[in-house]
């Protein structure tokens, strides 16, 4: 019965950008022997020119569509577009590292390595179109970041974050094989477009398998919810993000997220939007999402007010950006609204990359190499570093969603769609937790701006190198640019189409 | 009607931007070269505004010297500006305040000890491009954009440079304000999409001739909510008793160029928003909510009066006056006819030039002697005398002594609620009682300054006026007086605009028309 496809079917120059970057990350992983150990950041610099090849050959082929390994993997403009903002993000991310993990003594080389892993896995992630290739690449996402998250062992918060996220990243994945079991047992496939089709029929019969189905669905659903932060499945962001390395503490508020959404809309979308017991109503995911979005934006934004360090603040910011993304997720369950939903939510994820990897980049510009930053450490950062001040005001004014930079661009999608969608209470509750989380922003600018108590003596930022004076620059021209002109972005994801594809 | 060329509202909107860059790269200490660049930018800017006028034909109650470029095309937005008779002299208004705001600020001790000039000139450029910007704008979704980002210098010009408590104040109007205007942004979102363009002129045509509906049937319906959506955000900007909490915190605190600034022209935003996106957008729900809004514009002016009078804070007795006088423009706008209107408009105008240079007498009394307590003054008459002639000008015109400005708007707006088959003469009974309540605070604000004996030794030798104090309050008075005897000038722009759009709202109500009430007025 096994038969061994030829290489022509592969089709695999369609998936050619994630391999790029697999397939470096297993060669780096041998060059990094030759490499001495005071020139790790050649190391480093190779990481990031295999990201900026990848970026190229993605968008060399960002207009082809197809699958290849027969159907596991789509490449279409979801895939591309969810591409670029990974590759940005590992770049802004290596750049960000050099530094960082010279200063606090963990320059290792299998640092990129495993960066190039987790970047790899996202990419994977974003592109499967079945169940085992979801799971497969999640895991790839998954396991080195656990490692990555330890980095900074022997330094117990640092050895806490890994084990944490090891556990319940574990716990997750069970949760979401287990989902994908009943998926099987219910529709017969794993393969997204066929269990499209297979779910009408299951739903139709009316018979046992059907609660199999949703059962499936709501596992699938809290195994992907724990990968993007989303309540109630949170807990563990605020420790894990607290004592990672500042540089994987961004990289995995971004990545990690994209990786998870992608596979989520993907499901959702390609798989069951057709899983409902009354033709042409919405999904019956949808009410669930919904709530859960809802959860998500509240507990984020009402806890991220209680926060005094930085990096904590930050971890419940990005749980309530989840939030936002996850109302877009909830509104494509509205039949008719698939397409411009998953728009909206890439439009908010690009957004919100570039601004929390800015905010990031300018925390770690003030970090001490002993002890954490707290929103104290922002007095009168406006004085004495006022170009970066400047350019930390538009990342809180981008979070808040003020217009003209990203964050506003973001959630005027994101709100556009839950409306369409006929979710009116989401999108009140969306802009009610937003004038919420402009405090807790606004905190931050207060202290750089408007307190000028005392001026500490030492450098108030001995972090803020070069490499990452540039990473925050390069976030910087992203946040305005996208707020200025956001056709750039969106004329990137016009032909967004994960409901077309099921049609047969 | 679309124009490819620059348009000349495009180069007044974008002058005060390009200013801001400019500014952005003189270096820090160059003190001079920053104030007289700002200066220059912003006489420009009136300059060029002042050709606006001249450009304008107030025959036409459309669009003029209109410019559009897609933004975002595939969802129908797209930057789109003009002007007509609503905004016109409301973007002059802006243009002729923002030179005086820089000239004030040129002597401002808190600017002195605080430093950062550079970036108090900048906010100062910024929050100029973004008042034009909400004026002009005339697609939904660009014109949030602008809303919003008034409140950013201004939350800066207020928390960095302002009084005592300024953290608490900023962070309040920030909030304040942005949890209003969230609400709209829903609206706004769902009008669009529905609509399928953002562009207000095409949605308002679309909403006359029945292409686009937006179901009207009792005050919560679609149509109503959406319509309370608009006017909750604009009512927190007016402010609309009860929403005026963070408007006396923020005049207080800010330097005397903001609360110039927010007194005269951002909280005409309000009032302006609800002339152009609430009564033609919603004509039935603005109908059936008129008179529930005409009473709390009502309440406002006798609230805000009482508790002006009570106050022993000059900044806090101006803001409070401003609370009441806003009453009045709103109320002249739910009168739904061409005078309540034309009043309202004009209203906005006297209110940015009287209480702008009221704020501006109190900024010079407080650069003087430190504190803003009424009881340290008194007498001052005897030592500033020539403060003293410009104040009682000022303060006149402020209560609505006839021959100054401040009479022709408010007997404008009466005439509006009395002639309105909405309203009626007991709004406008209870109104009156507001312009007897203004004479006794105004009156009360001057005598405590300037009549009665020069007690305090510390108010004898106060410094004389400096050229640039005099050079802020000249302009003021001139333009109190031209209103005051030559309204119709100021009138004229808005009079078809004004007419066309009660058509629309109300037409029925079109009955009290405007073009015989210059000449009653000059007869007297």
């Amino acid at each position: 019965m096994l038969e061994i496809p030829s290489l022509e079917s592969l089709n695999i120059g369609a998936a050619l950008p994630a391999i790029i970057v697999a397939a470096w990350a297993c060669v780096l992983l041998l060059i990094d022997f030759a490499i001495p150990k005071h020139r790790k950041h050649v190391t480093a610099w190779l990481a990031a020119a295999c990201l900026v090849v990848a970026f190229v050959a993605n968008l060399l082929v960002y207009n082809q569509t197809g699958d290849s390994f027969l159907g596991m993997y789509v490449a279409d403009q979801f895939t591309g577009f969810l591409n670029l903002v990974v590759l940005a993000t590992a770049f802004i991310t290596i750049m960000l590292s050099i530094d960082y993990i010279r200063r606090v003594e963990i320059e290792r080389g299998e640092y990129y390595v495993l960066l190039l892993f987790v970047t790899a896995g996202a990419m994977f992630m974003v592109a499967a179109n079945d169940l085992i290739m979801i799971f497969v690449a999640l895991e790839l996402l998954s396991i080195p970041l656990y490692v990555l998250a330890a980095f900074r062992a022997p330094d117990l918060r640092s050895e806490e974050a890994g084990l944490k996220y090891f556990l319940l990243g574990a716990f997750a994945s069970a949760f979401f094989v287990f989902g994908a079991a009943m998926v099987y047992g219910a529709t017969g496939t794993t393969n997204l477009n066929e269990i499209y089709h297979s779910v009408a029929a299951v739903t139709a019969a009316n018979d046992s398998l059907q609660y199999f189905l949703v059962l499936g669905a709501g596992l699938l659903i809290v195994g992907l919810g724990f990968k993007v932060a989303a309540a109630p499945f949170h807990e563990w962001t605020p420790d894990v993000y607290e004592g990672a390395p500042t540089p994987i503490t961004a990289f995995m508020s971004v990545a990690a997220k994209i990786g998870g959404f992608g596979a989520l809309l993907r499901i959702l979308i390609v798989g069951m939007s057709s899983l409902t017991f009354v033709q042409g109503d919405p999904a019956l995911w949808q009410n669930v999402i919904a709530l859960i979005a809802a959860l998500t934006v509240i507990i984020g934004n009402v806890v991220a007010v209680a926060q005094n360090n930085v990096k904590r603040l930050l971890a419940y910011s990005s749980i309530a950006n989840a939030g936002y993304v996850m109302m877009a997720v909830a509104a494509a369950g509205t039949p008719g609204v698939e397409n411009q939903a998953a728009r909206a939510a890439l439009i908010y994820l690009v957004a919100y990359m570039f601004t929390n990897l800015g905010a990031f980049a300018v925390v770690i510009g003030l970090e001490r190499v002993k002890g954490s930053s707290d929103l104290e450490d922002f007095v009168g950062l406006g004085k004495s570093r006022p170009a970066l001040a400047a350019m930390m005001a538009v990342f809180m004014l981008s979070l808040t969603g003020v217009p003209l930079t990203s964050g506003f661009i973001g959630k005027a999608f994101v709100f556009s769609a839950t409306l369409n969608a006929g979710l009116v209470w989401l999108a009140i509750i969306g802009v009610i937790t937003s004038v919420i989380s402009a405090y807790y922003y606004i905190r931050i600018i207060v202290n750089m701006y408007l307190r000028d108590d005392e001026t500490p003596s030492d450098d108030p930022t001995p972090g803020y190198t070069p490499n990452v004076h540039w990473a925050t620059a390069i976030a910087f021209g992203g946040t305005i640019l996208i707020g200025v002109l956001p056709i750039l972005i969106t004329g990137l994801t016009d032909n967004v189409a994960l409901v077309a594809a099921v049609i047969p | 009607m679309e124009n490819s060329g620059l348009s000349l509202v495009t180069v007044v909107l974008f002058l005060p931007l390009i200013g801001f860059f400019i500014l952005l790269f003189v270096p820090d200490g160059q003190s001079r070269n920053i104030k007289y660049l700002a200066l220059g930018t912003t006489l420009v800017t009136l300059v060029l505004s002042l050709l606006l006028w001249a450009g304008y034909d107030s025959s036409n109650p459309g669009l003029q010297m209109v410019q559009r470029a897609d933004w975002l095309p595939q969802y129908g937005i797209s930057y789109y500006v003009g002007i007509d008779g609503l905004n016109l002299i409301l973007v002059i208004l802006t243009a002729f305040m923002m030179p005086l705001a820089v000239l004030i600020s040129f002597s401002a001790h808190v600017i002195q000890e605080r430093g950062r000039e550079k970036l108090y000139y900048m906010f100062m450029m910024l929050l100029e491009f973004a008042m034009i910007g909400v004026f002009v704008a005339q697609d939904l979704l660009i014109f949030f954009v602008f809303w919003e980002v008034t409140l950013v210098p201004m939350y800066f010009l207020i928390g960095i440079w302002g009084g005592e408590q300024r953290v608490y104040a900023a962070v309040k109007f920030f909030l304040y304000t942005m949890a209003g205007s969230v609400l709209m942004l829903l609206a706004l979102l769902y009008v669009g999409l529905n609509a399928g363009t953002f562009a207000v002129p095409e949605i308002v045509a679309g909403v006359q001739n029945g292409s686009i509906v937006f179901p009207f049937s009792d005050l919560f319906s679609t149509q109503a909510v959406l319509f309370l959506a608009f006017f909750i955000a604009f009512a927190i900007k007016v402010p609309i008793w009860p929403l005026h909490s963070w408007l006396p915190d923020a005049h207080v605190q800010a330097p005397t160029a903001g609360s110039v600034i927010l007194a005269a022209i951002l909280l005409k935003m309000g009032t302006y928003g609800m002339l152009r996106f609430c009564l033609p957008l919603f004509p039935e729900a603005s109908v059936a909510w008129a008179p529930i809004i005409a009473v709390l514009a009502v309440i406002g002016i006798i609230y805000g009066a009482w508790v002006s009078f009570a106050q022993t804070d000059m900044k806090k007795l101006v803001a409070y006056s401003s609370v009441s006088h806003m009453g009045f423009i709103v109320l002249g706008i739910f009168a739904l006819n061409a005078a309540g209107i034309q009043g309202a408009i004009i209203q906005m105008v006297n209110h940015g030039v009287s209480t702008g240079g009221l704020f501006f007498i109190v900024g010079m009394l407080y650069e003087r002697r430190h504190t803003k307590e009424l009881s340290a003054f008194g007498g001052l008459w005897k030592s500033m005398p020539l403060l003293g002639a410009i104040s009682l000008v000022v303060v006149l015109s402020s209560m609505g002594m006839p021959g100054l400005n401040g009479f022709v708007g408010e007997f404008t707006i009466l005439l509006g609620a009395i002639g309105s088959t909405v309203l009626g003469l007991f709004y406008a009974l209870l109104a009156a009682l507001g312009i007897i309540l203004a004479a006794i605070y105004m009156l009360y604000f001057f005598q405590k300054i300037f009549m009665g004996e020069l007690s305090k030794e510390e108010n004898r030798h106060l410094p004389k006026l400096e050229w640039n104090e005099i050079a802020v309050l000249v302009p003021i008075l001139v333009l109190i007086v031209l209103i005051g005897i030559q309204p119709y000038i100021f009138m004229k722009p808005s009079d078809t605009t004004v007419e066309h759009l009660v058509a629309q709202v109300a037409p029925e109500n079109a009955v009290t028309t405007i073009a015989q009430l210059p000449e009653t007025q000059s007869g007297d």
